[in-house]
């Protein structure tokens, strides 16, 4: 299978990405300049956290419009896997791609620290691979992160199974302290209608190696990686 | 040319952070202030494709495609336009 991982200007946690593709999980990445109108022959494409084009307007919106995004749409379309991590969980959310939109965090501050998210289905190839009630700690690094949703798209996602992630505390309870931005329900990542596409606010490609303190988030892109398999083998 | 003037602004009930944090600035300095709301103000130049009124009417159609398809965030943000034949710096008639 082959990944891509895009780059807008502002991006800054591209490198990141693919090092932990290539580097740790022996995957084959192409990088993606944001300029690029197509991206046929890629089974998952990553748009990975950063500032892109300084987070003018609203985080994510003039990232939405770039020539890439055209192919992403496509790619999409087709089936194949689309992770956004923060500011490509964004992104995303601009883009119509996801469902809902992140607003600045409830204390309008910065936050960068760890944080525990409990997997809320497996119906998404990020997440085939670990078991609902699995908890991962993963670090988040945003300003954007309160993610909000009219109540009755809300209730749609949660009965249709969209809500993939949410906040808890170490023993998996989602109290009200766990939640470090004051997302609606806890929220910190979704997926489509079909499940090919997900956003999250947290950062697995900065847990992906023992020597950054935790390896829970190297778990989604293997998940990716057996999920992909499966299905060219099953083609 | 015609110059459009949007205002973009939270709607009611959406927690505006930024607003809160100036609100307690304001505070510290004395004054007595209930609420701030934070927006946002653009001024757009376009091309004269009409005449007169016209020119500000389709500038103001446009102007409001652009507010829900890209400036603003329908499902939290609500938007003026007022849409003035001129370049940027172009006052209202009074």
């Amino acid at each position: 299978m082959i990944w891509g991982v895009v780059t807008f200007p502002g991006s800054n946690c591209d490198r990141d990405c693919v090092h932990v593709l290539r580097d740790v999980l022996a995957q084959d990445v192409r990088e993606v300049w944001h300029e690029h109108r197509s991206l046929a022959g890629l089974d998952a494409v990553v748009l990975p956290g950063g500032f892109s084009y300084g987070d003018y307007l609203r985080a994510g919106a003039i990232a939405a419009t770039a020539p890439v995004m055209v192919g992403v749409r496509e790619a999409a379309h087709r089936g194949a896997v689309i992770l956004g991590i923060c500011n490509g969980f964004q992104i995303l959310t601009e883009a119509g791609l996801l469902p809902g939109t992140l607003l600045p965090n409830r204390h309008f501050r910065f936050i960068c620290r760890d944080v525990w998210v409990r997997v809320e289905t497996t119906r998404t190839p990020f997440t085939q691979g670990l078991r609902v009630g699995d908890l991962l700690r993963m670090p988040i690094a945003h300003a954007e992160g309160r993610y909000m949703v009219p109540a009755e798209v809300r209730a749609q996602l949660e009965n249709q199974a969209q809500v993939v992630f949410r906040y808890v505390d170490a023993r998996g309870r989602a109290v009200p302290s766990a939640n470090p931005n004051g997302a609606v329900g806890a929220i910190a990542g979704v997926c489509n209608a079909q499940g090919n596409v997900v956003g999250l606010m947290p950062h697995p490609e900065r847990c992906a190696e023992s020597l950054m303190g935790s390896t829970d988030g190297r778990r989604l892109f293997e998940s990716v990686a057996a999920s992909v398999l499966t299905a060219m083998a099953g083609r | 040319m015609a110059t459009v003037k949007v205002l973009i602004t939270l709607k009611p009930g959406v927690l505006d952070a930024p607003g809160q944090a100036i609100r307690q600035g304001l505070r510290a300095l004395g004054y007595e202030v209930e609420e701030v709301r934070v927006g946002k103000y653009l001024e757009i130049v376009v091309p004269e494709r009409a005449a007169g009124e016209a020119v500000a009417n389709a500038a103001s159609a446009e102007a409001d495609e652009m507010c829900a398809r890209f400036l603003a965030n329908p499902l939290i943000e609500t938007w003026q336009i007022a849409a003035l034949p001129g370049g940027v710096g172009s006052e209202p008639p009074s």
